[in-house]
């Protein structure tokens, strides 16, 4: 059969010299190689108490923002939702109540919103889709844990913290 | 035979015992980071500081395990075979001289349990004993793999224990004796056996390899072939035992490797300490320089293991019978006319 392609290559099986018959050389060799690794940085990091430095487009846990006056920015568009290649994310839309102008800044607001981080892939689309500039992917890692139902983030843990100096 | 000389004997046999019992837990945590360090790595830091409580996690862990015996074993051989290989690999630290005689008073102590005056013989009947707690475990678990295994252990111990008598026999026409202590006592100072016999240390080492069954001959544990070797049907202490009695013998033949090749206690400069420490403090800076050749020599089993990869079984038999053995031979021969020269003139 003529060769199919050009990369063919005969490999010549030479029977071992004296030397390479001895091992020894070759043994020598090798352990040189080896103990010279002994001196060389090791490339574990000691994850719990050392962490690696992320890029600085990491894309990690959700985060949904307020702006300067500590009003939760989301006016539940569900532009993100629809974004979403996973699914991830739901939402329940409701209306702003006037006492709770300094809580909302849109007139419509999220009352539920949910994330799936089981299903969410990380791939940012909902940040792009957002006009309000309200969810960002600049969290943490999502920890492990051991029920399916404890991944679906809800406000709780999902909205930023109040800025300091208006709580 | 007075008192005193039995409670020597005990305290002496304890220690060693317990020694060794040590020098082996530490082994595995050793082996575990010489593997870690030679690959870049860290090794278990997590069990106390730099993780040297992690021989003591992993003993209870297995203490833990279930214990298991399969249902068509021989159930008595299968409890045996553990005990047999962990008793092979201890009593051969019988005869090793630990360090030079210690004075206190007018009692003379040898660190020595026992000198018998066939102390070489008595090593090397032990080492072959050793093959046997693998082979009745490898029998009774009523495996194939681990069968194959005991097989493969027997061959492998029985190809090179010919090879290992034989550069012992050309090391007994250099030192006249075979008698352990007085082989190391003859090596006073700088006078190590290795300068006279280096083709015959090459030969006992790689010997030692295949007898203690470490990489590259660990044919009998090649998990790619026989999933754990001999050890497969073992668990809980069991298998704790055996592979324990691993890390004991190679502390046992890197002791012999020391004391046959490079001198035990015997150091440089000894007889300028002697005088300066003491007939008490002097013998045990000799053990100190008997267990830092032991170290290097672990280490050195160690680095190996980290470095060559697994001998084919048909590469270990020819290395084993036509290459070493002749070499051994040759040797033997070449030493013998070596001596007769010299001693003709």
């Amino acid at each position: 059969m003529e060769p199919l392609t050009s990369k063919k290559k005969v490999l010549e099986q030479k029977p071992l010299t004296l030397s390479e018959r001895m091992y020894l050389p070759a043994i020598a060799k090798g352990l040189t190689i080896t103990f010279s690794h002994l001196f060389k940085k090791e490339a574990t990091i000691r994850y719990p108490e050392v962490q690696r430095e992320f890029s600085t487009n990491f894309r990690g846990m959700h985060s949904l923002k307020r702006d300067e006056d500590g009003r939760e920015r989301c006016t539940a568009c569900g532009l993100c939702a629809l974004s979403c290649p996973a699914e991830a994310i739901t939402m329940i839309a409701a209306e702003r109540k006037p006492e709770e102008k300094q809580l909302y800044r849109e007139e419509k607001y999220a009352s539920v919103y949910e994330i799936n981080m089981l299903r969410c892939i990380f791939c940012g689309l909902c940040e792009e889709a957002c006009p309000k500039e309200a969810i960002y992917l600049d969290g943490p890692i999502v920890p492990a844990d051991y029920l399916r139902k404890d991944f679906i983030y809800g406000k709780d843990k999902l909205v930023e913290q109040p800025l300091n100096n208006k709580s | 035979m007075d008192i005193a000389f039995v409670i020597e004997k005990f305290v002496l046999v304890a220690i060693i015992f317990g020694i060794s019992l040590l020098i082996a837990m530490y082994s595995t945590y050793a082996e575990r980071k010489v593997a870690a360090f030679l690959q870049d790595r860290l090794g278990p830091d997590r069990a106390g500081p730099f993780g040297i409580l992690q021989p003591l996690a992993d003993g209870v862990k297995m203490f833990m395990k279930e214990e298991i015996v399969p249902s068509n074993s021989n159930k008595w051989l299968f409890m045996v075979g553990p005990g047999l290989a962990m008793l092979t690999a201890c009593i051969g630290t019988a005869v090793i001289p630990w360090g030079p005689d210690m004075t206190i008073g007018d009692r003379v102590i040898p660190l020595q349990v026992t000198d018998i005056n066939v102390g070489v013989l008595y090593i090397f009947g032990v080492v072959s004993l050793g093959v046997y707690g693998v082979m009745i475990g490898g029998w009774a678990s009523n495996n194939k793999y681990s069968l194959l295994s005991a097989i493969r252990a027997a061959s492998q111990n029985i190809s090179y224990e010919i090879a290992m008598g034989l550069s012992i026999i050309a090391l007994l026409l250099v030192t006249n004796t075979m008698s352990i202590g007085e082989i190391v006592a003859n090596q006073h100072g700088w006078h190590w056996n290795v300068l006279y016999q280096p083709v015959g240390f090459i030969l006992f080492m790689i010997c030692s390899f295949a007898e203690t069954n470490r990489a590259p001959f660990d044919l009998p544990e090649c998990e790619t072939e026989l999933i754990g070797g001999y050890h497969t049907e073992y668990s809980s202490m069991k298998l704790g035992f055996y592979l324990f009695a691993e890390y004991i013998n190679m502390f046992v033949s890197s002791a012999v490797m020391a004391s046959l090749y490079f001198g035990g206690y015997n150091y440089p400069g000894m007889d300028w300490v002697l005088v300066q420490a003491g007939p008490v403090i002097a013998p045990l800076i000799g053990t100190a320089v008997f267990f830092a050749k032991i170290f290097a020599f672990i280490f050195f089993f160690m680095w190996v293991r980290w470095t060559i990869p697994r001998f084919r079984y048909d590469q270990l038999m020819h290395l084993g019978w036509k290459g070493l053995i002749p070499l051994a031979i040759a040797n033997v021969v070449i030493t013998s006319i070596v001596i007769a020269i010299i001693e003709k003139f």
